[in-house]
């Protein structure tokens, strides 16, 4: 097992503002007799983005949900953008935004009386020209005020991400972001969060099974397993360490229990 | 300091956004709004026409006119006003949106507070042809009980959000399969809220059970009222104050129920 930062992450004291926007340490989840998430501690740098990448099961889906608040840590300490989840999230949860295929926009109203009310919870200024402007960025314009529950699943994540997005959070966090897509509009999603990272600067962790998505996107891959952090650099680093060209390998080889070089 | 104060605030923009929500699913869906006129407008129907033939035949019920159908009413302002809250509550659950509301600056208290608002915009489209339905077809007019009525309707109405606010926390830590305590709870309040009859018809072990319901005082006030034509202003502020120990109660059993389901991951799905 392998982490790639020198020091456990341990949260900076109070009023000390912290340079990472996310940190974990020793986070632990149990579900009833369940260790969903066993002991794991990360940090992951304002404008990065990081993949955590695992088998069904591996912990990804309630790690990210912690972090969200969604989900109350059995013991640990989460730090978001400096402050303490989930005790601070009034602080926070307005700078952070996420889309996770566990949701669903109301089926029923439009994607523009969608995207209006999320913009307002989230008191988004000059909010009918941030809507015109996702519209435009996300190629929204043709089905905006179509419900959505009429639209494909393509279009459907589209408007998931123009939520997702609509207050320009500083820190985005995506539960297989592409899951259920189409090669195409997949790759287009894609290139839509490397844009949006350059352009404001943001941290985008995600989660995914794709691969091929993670290698192309992510600056820093953690791969978890059974609720712990099996691996944690760039993948590049991490597929050197394993002796294979692709992150798929790698991953076969985690799940398969075979270990990497050097690895104890 | 400013700043924290800010993000702990009530925010009325985030109530109105909520609102909006659910007026946009109600005027999206006429089988949604024709529903919050059917049952309430076929409820004061056929007690209505009960209350006609009763009279005719008794000569209590020809004096106590109206008894019948104001208890209809006023059990609808307290059942309906449950359902409104609970129902727009339940949409979230049906539309899976929860987790993106949880996640959101959106706080719980704005959140149920949009609930009750939308609890009251429900009842009006509901109660509001009824009251008509009784003045046209048994010329009994609801609103000339007058200032009372404000008092009867107060006392419902807190007792409606506040059975509202402990049934959704049931169904946000059981999910789904707890909605048809959503439906059935307020019925097993019926009989001891003493609707249709007086406190005095139920045997001397269950009457102090029913005086620690908020309700009994209204139903029990209003036919003060019909009947004798005193309005019992200390049964209104016993109603009251049972209300403010049973809204504050409920508020926090939801605030326990939704850290509950913070920690078995029930947020996440919101499925059965």
């Amino acid at each position: 097992m392998v982490n790639s930062d020198a020091t456990p992450a341990q949260p900076p004291a109070a009023g000390q503002e912290s340079s990472a926007a996310i940190e974990v340490a020793h986070l632990i989840k149990l579900y009833k007799t369940t260790r969903a998430v066993d002991d794991i501690s990360f940090r992951i740098a304002r404008g990065s983005i990081t993949g955590l990448l695992g088998g069904n099961g591996a912990g990804k889906t309630t790690t990210i949900a912690v972090i969200m608040g969604l989900v109350l840590p059995t013991s640990g300490r989460i730090q978001v953008l400096g402050h303490a989840m989930p005790d601070e999230s009034a602080e926070v949860l307005g700078r952070m935004n996420f889309e996770s295929p566990y949701v669903d926009m109301p089926m029923r109203l439009t994607v523009r009386q969608n995207l209006t009310i999320f913009g307002r919870l989230y008191a988004v200024e000059n909010l009918a020209d941030r809507i015109e402007q996702l519209a435009s960025d996300l190629d929204l314009k043709d089905f905006i005020d179509r419900a959505n529950g009429k639209l494909s699943a393509g279009q459907k994540t589209r408007v998931a991400l123009a939520k997702a997005l609509i207050n320009q959070p500083e820190l985005l966090l995506l539960d297989e972001p592409t899951a259920s897509l189409d090669p195409d509009t997949a790759d287009w999603v894609r290139q839509h969060l490397q844009d949006y990272r350059r352009t404001h600067d943001a941290t985008i962790l995600l989660a995914s099974h794709n691969m091929l998505e993670v290698e192309r996107l992510c600056d820093r891959v953690i791969i978890m397993k059974r609720g712990r952090i099996e691996d944690d650099d760039s993948p590049d680093q991490i597929m050197a360490r394993y002796n294979r060209t692709t992150l798929e390998d790698v991953f076969l080889d985690v799940a398969r229990g075979r270990v990497a070089e050097g690895a104890s | 300091m400013s700043e924290i104060a800010t993000h702990h605030a009530i925010s009325w923009h985030r109530i109105q956004a909520m609102v909006l929500r659910y007026w946009y699913l109600l005027m999206s869906s006429w089988p949604r709004l024709l529903e919050l006129i059917y049952w309430p407008a076929l409820q004061i129907i056929t007690w209505g026409f009960l209350q006609n033939y009763i009279s005719q035949n008794d000569n209590f019920f020809a004096r106590a006119g109206g008894t019948l159908i104001g208890a209809v009413i006023l059990w609808d302002i307290l059942f309906r006003g449950q359902l409104g809250f609970s129902i727009s509550f339940l949409e979230e659950m049906w539309a899976r949106n929860l987790g993106n509301l949880m996640m959101s600056p959106l706080k719980p208290i704005e959140f149920l507070i949009s609930l009750m608002i939308m609890s009251l915009i429900r009842l009006a489209i509901g109660v509001i042809p009824m009251t008509l339905l009784a003045l046209f077809f048994f010329d009994f007019n609801f609103f000339a009980i007058g200032l009372p009525l404000i008092a009867f309707f107060c006392n419902l109405i807190f007792t409606s959000w506040s059975i509202g606010i402990f049934v959704s926390g049931l169904v946000l830590r059981n999910g789904l399969g707890a909605e048809s305590i959503v439906w059935t709870l307020m019925f097993g309040l019926m009989p001891l809220a003493c609707v249709y009859y007086p406190v005095a018809v139920l045997p001397d072990w269950l009457q102090w059970l029913a005086w620690t319901l908020p309700p009994t005082y209204v139903f029990e006030g209003m036919r003060t009222l019909l009947i004798d034509h005193v309005f019992r202003a200390d049964l209104m502020v016993w109603s009251l104050g049972i209300n403010a120990v049973l809204f504050v109660a409920s508020f926090a059993i939801f605030l326990a129920l939704l850290r509950s389901a913070k920690h078995h991951g029930s947020l996440l799905g919101g499925g059965e």
